[in-house]
């Protein structure tokens, strides 16, 4: 019977990408995280849910160090990425950019070609060893993309004059360009319709057969549909971490039991 | 969960939704205590009413169905509003299936009614109607008043059902081997016996949704079965 039944999406690997411990975030006075502590796996989409302002998006981006851009931020505690302390002296941002990738709520192509765009990443990291192999990982990432179909025969036009679902897509491809172990998203579909929004979630579902996949939505649904685990912040706290499905039918904390039943909590 | 939604129109659904259950639940009641009422004072006219209401019964079931249907579609519940809507789901389809019963009863209330009376078979049957009458009156209170502690109690009353089953059946057996002309009244009573029976086995269906809204897990323990007769043989 066990075999029959609907299963949440299954998780193959226990393994854990990122272990946050005692995750501290501080914007000058304001306390915007407090004492989180959460692992994320690999090969698994994790979503970050919570009302605006609960400090899903800046642990978000504590996990790839994009907080050191603001200077009256200050973060304590440690995040390991397969075991090593991301903000260790001797980490290289700019690396741990290109290992845990970033993809942002409003499509953001740079100013370039479409063929550019994708190429950037691999350029100044040195991924590629000529221009044959710079093609083909820019085939590889926009295929992944899910938009190779819709660009090939345009690479040289510019990013920016795509639809905003292919500019998206193409942020995308971009993220993946560089073999990110990681992919934070922030918010991906929140300025797209909802058939560029269906393509991006089967995307998704697709990177995480390869990636550990960490987003944030305001979509409960989205978060629903596309993640194994979900984690609900409120005020700062992680209030709930659990598989997707648990905490979409029978959440432990009221808390979230009223957020995501649209209550007033 | 006593906040409201944001959108205090959802609110208005669930509460809809939840009035007609109540409203069906009210009308299942009214036809067992009619049906067994009937069957013991061989009311051919209850009996007949009885029938007439099941439509009714019927029409509830379909509406909190599309009610159900609409819900899920438009408000895409989660937890325990989604938890509701599964428990109002299945709860309609259980008292459409008491309804029927009841209704079956009525039926064969009007054969029953052309042959003579077997000892007090009919009353013995009555009680046992009421008992379960009075179990899915507590199965719709616990679920108004989300009283999981109430709801077990009724899954456990469901053996005392079973029992009185199990006594009715021996009973009909030895009737009709004392006289062959129970036989026919005695076929009807034990299938109407039977069919309250199942009536009780849906009420404790009901009961368990009840834990299910409440607690979000099925109640633990397999409920014990104490209808025996699919062992019994004549004679035993």
């Amino acid at each position: 019977m066990n075999d029959m039944t609907v299963v949440d999406n299954t998780v193959e690997t226990q393994s854990i990408k990122i272990a946050a411990k005692d995750v501290n975030v501080y914007y000058g006075e304001a306390h915007a995280i407090k004492d989180v502590n959460v692992e994320i796996e690999d090969k698994t989409v994790t979503a970050f849910i919570g009302p605006s302002g609960c400090g899903k998006s800046t642990f978000l981006r504590c996990l790839n160090r994009m907080n050191d851009t603001i200077d009256i931020c200050r973060v304590t505690g440690d995040i390991l990425l397969d075991g090593e302390d991301i903000y260790d002296k001797r980490v290289d941002p700019v690396q741990l950019r290109a290992q845990v990738g970033m993809v942002f709520q409003k499509p953001n192509p740079f100013p370039k070609s479409i063929y550019d765009n994708v190429a950037y990443g691999p350029r100044i990291h040195g991924l590629a060893k000529n221009k044959a192999e710079l093609d083909e990982i820019v085939e590889k990432s926009l295929r992944r993309g899910a938009i190779w179909d819709e660009v090939k025969d345009r690479l040289d036009k510019p990013g920016t004059g795509l639809s905003g679902g292919q500019q998206q897509r193409l942020c995308i491809a971009r993220a993946v360009a560089t073999e990110p172990e990681v992919l934070l998203m922030d918010e991906p579909c929140s300025a797209l319709d909802p058939i560029a929004t269906a393509q991006v979630e089967e995307l998704i579902d697709e990177l995480r057969k390869s990636y550990s996949v960490v987003i944030v939505t305001h979509s409960m649904q989205q978060a629903a549909r596309v993640s194994q685990k979900t984690a609900f912040f409120h005020l700062g706290n992680l209030v709930e971490f659990g598989p997707t499905g648990h905490i979409f039918t029978n959440p432990e904390d009221p808390r979230t039991e009223s957020y995501i039943t649209g209550r007033i909590g | 969960m006593e906040e409201q939604h944001i959108a205090s129109a959802f609110d208005r659904d669930l509460e809809g939704i939840q009035a007609r259950i109540m409203k069906m639940g009210g009308l299942v009641e009214a036809s067992i205590k009619d049906a067994a009422r009937a069957l013991e004072t061989r009311d051919e006219e209850l009996a007949a009413r009885v029938i007439k209401d099941d439509l009714a019964i019927d029409g509830l079931e379909e509406l909190i169905n599309e009610d159900a249907a609409r819900v899920i579609a438009i408000r895409a519940p989660a937890a325990v509003d989604l938890r509701v809507i599964l428990s109002v789901i299945k709860i309609s389809g259980n008292l459409e299936r008491i309804g029927d019963y009841a209704k079956n009863m009525a039926k064969r209330t009007s054969v029953l009614a052309q042959s003579p009376a077997v000892a007090d078979s009919a009353a013995a049957v009555r009680r046992m109607a009421r008992e379960v009458e009075l179990m899915l009156k507590d199965a719709l209170d616990s679920y108004i008043q989300r009283d999981a502690e109430l709801a077990q109690v009724i899954i456990e009353r469901d053996r005392d059902v079973d029992q009185m089953y199990n006594a009715l059946f021996r009973e009909f057996l030895t009737h009709m081997m004392e006289d062959p002309r129970n036989i026919s009244p005695c076929m009807h009573l034990h299938f109407i016996a039977k069919n309250v029976e199942r009536m009780g086995d849906h009420v404790t269906s009901i009961a368990e949704q009840v834990i299910y809204l409440v607690t979000g897990d099925k109640p633990d323990e397999d409920r014990a079965k104490a209808d025996t007769t699919s062992t019994t043989a004549q004679g035993i």
